[in-house]
């Protein structure tokens, strides 16, 4: 009976200290909401920010840099949201003016806490990685081409992998890219110079708005690789798919990059048959569909040997 | 009635119809086909495929109109209305003497005069192609011409799923009616006296 009752203290002792804990990380997110009252955020998430100038003794208001303004609303939904700025930023920046020799201290990367660790083995961080080394950006940016300028991690939430709605991952991943492709001061920012318009560019492609919004970016411009959700080898400009019939074909590249996740939950939450149905859209025509094609194929045949077998007796029987 | 017997079958307008038809039905079909086939030689190139294939169904469109309209103000138009006296009695009869009756000796089952230019299978399969698969074909090619104006989704499948393979169902089907029409049209008095008519506008009965 002693025994049992030790047990049980122990058992409440471990619940609480989980509560505790898991309680902790909620603690920064609130913060993260009442920005106000937050070390960093009651000056990083506004446009301006004021202090006491110890100098002149005067109170004064200067302008935020834009790229250090952070979305709180968006940060406490983002995958980071556990943790707070002082957890990856030096601890020394709570006080202001910032010290100059921070900016030297190297910032942790990705990998320092995703790489190699066994919780995020199904990410596949190292392979990610080795992927995007690859990659344009790493070949013209090197090391200055961090994960950040597309996986902002202060926000970044794994859409993906979790949403259900192909329309939503679309809408997420092509952000990533727009973010700065579409925006000649930010691409400016990493590229120093400019690109041309994105539109122009992809004038060639029928329905260019349709197929912005219902396909990402990386379909055409990475290599795919099977063992990984997303292909991180963005592909320079001249190796992106052109053809429509790499997607749109019963062999369909989509079949390996966005359908990918659609097929797992739509399989799930349908069965097999109506994912095999819906997922094939991007196919054109008749060919779309397996038993028409061959119906198509066997009905030409049967035409065409009809009229051969005519002919012949025509001729036999002038 | 002699064997000179001349009727004047096509009349200018139908035979510029028919001729604008006959070329972009060709060329939509061609390039159609190689849309959905991974052809990596196509001299053309895909975009060039995709642009032919936008205007020649255009064209037909237009060109439909004055097909439609030409039956209907002209006397053309009664050669495709189709009796329910021997609804399929008279097509057969037809089809029998291609498969059996022309090899032997017998006579045309329905002999072309003024009030009768189609024999019945052969306007059965005009009114079919005419009045059923072009429509089809233009309005589900206009449809996807414009896809944001397609029904997103009917009963879960994708509209323009659906869209796409009626579309080139009716697109397949007139192909088969083309290959039909081209090896019919030398069934006559002699192999290419049909197409002379098709040319000039006078059939030799
Ligand atoms: C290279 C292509 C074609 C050739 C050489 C051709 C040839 C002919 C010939 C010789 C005739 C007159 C004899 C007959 O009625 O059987 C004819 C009539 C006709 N063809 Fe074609 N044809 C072609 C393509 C097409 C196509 C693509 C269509 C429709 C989609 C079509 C629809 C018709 C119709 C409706 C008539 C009857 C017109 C009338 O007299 O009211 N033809 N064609």
């Amino acid at each position: 009976m002693k025994r049992i009752i030790a047990k049980k203290k122990y058992c409440w002792i471990l619940i609480i200290s989980i509560a505790l804990l898991s309680n902790l990380s909620n603690l920064h997110a609130q913060s993260y909401k009442n920005a106000q009252h937050h070390q960093c955020l009651k000056c990083h998430s506004n446009q301006t920010y004021s202090f006491k100038n110890e100098v002149t003794n005067k109170e004064v208001k200067r302008l935020m840099n834009p790229y250090y303004i952070l979305d709180t609303i968006a940060m406490s939904a983002g995958v980071h949201k556990g943790f707070d700025c002082t957890d990856c930023h030096s601890s020394e920046y709570q006080a202001y003016p910032h010290k100059s020799t921070l900016k030297l201290d190297p910032l942790s990367t990705c990998l320092d806490c995703h790489g190699g660790d066994e919780a995020f083995a199904s990410y596949k961080f190292d392979k990610i990685q080795e992927e995007f080394k690859k990659s344009v950006h790493y070949k013209v940016y090197g090391d200055n081409f961090s994960c950040s300028k597309c996986h902002n991690q202060h926000t970044y939430v794994a859409t993906a992998r979790n949403s259900s709605n192909v329309l939503e991952i679309v809408d997420f991943d092509n952000k990533m890219c727009l973010s700065c492709h579409n925006d000649m001061k930010k691409y400016n920012l990493v590229a120093g110079h400019i690109n041309p318009k994105l539109v122009q560019i992809h004038s060639w492609l029928p329905n260019q708005e349709l197929h912005f919004s219902h396909v990402r970016c990386i379909e055409c411009h990475t290599e795919v690789i099977d063992s990984l959700m997303v292909s991180h080898n963005i592909l320079s400009k001249d190796k992106a798919v052109k053809k429509c019939v790499q997607c749109h074909s019963s062999d369909s590249k989509l079949k390996a990059s966005l359908y990918k996740y659609q097929n797992l939950q739509k399989r799930s939450e349908k069965g097999f048959g109506s994912a095999i149905l819906t997922n094939s859209s991007y196919t054109i025509g008749t060919h779309q569909s397996p038993t028409l094609k061959l119906l198509s194929i066997v009905i030409f045949l049967v035409t065409l040997g009809g009229i051969i077998i005519h002919s012949i007796f025509r001729i036999l029987k002038k | 009635m002699s064997a000179t017997h001349k009727i004047y079958f096509y009349p200018v307008w139908l035979r510029v119809w028919h001729a604008i038809n006959a070329l972009g039905i060709l060329i939509l079909i061609i390039t159609g086909i190689s849309m959905q086939s991974d052809m990596d030689s196509n001299v053309i190139g895909f975009n060039m495929t995709v642009n032919l294939h936008n205007i020649a169904g255009v064209v037909i469109f237009v060109s439909y109109f004055a097909f439609f309209i030409g039956n209907l103000v002209t006397n053309n138009g009664r050669f495709y209305l189709i009796k329910m006296k021997g609804f399929f009695k008279r097509p057969i009869k037809q089809g029998m003497f291609y498969v059996w009756g022309m090899f032997h000796g017998e006579k045309y089952p329905f002999p072309l005069s003024e009030k009768r230019k189609f024999n019945p299978l052969q306007k059965y399969f005009y009114v079919l192609v005419m009045y059923l698969a072009v429509p089809v074909v233009i309005v589900t090619g206009l449809a996807l011409l414009f896809p944001e104006i397609i029904i997103d989704k009917v009963y879960g499948i994708s509209g323009v799923f659906m869209t796409a393979i009626l579309h080139s169902a009716m697109g397949f089907f007139i192909s088969i009616f083309l290959i039909i029409h081209l090896y019919i049209a030398s069934v006559g008095k002699s192999p290419l006296e049909n197409y002379k008519s098709m040319i000039t506008g006078w059939h030799h009965v």
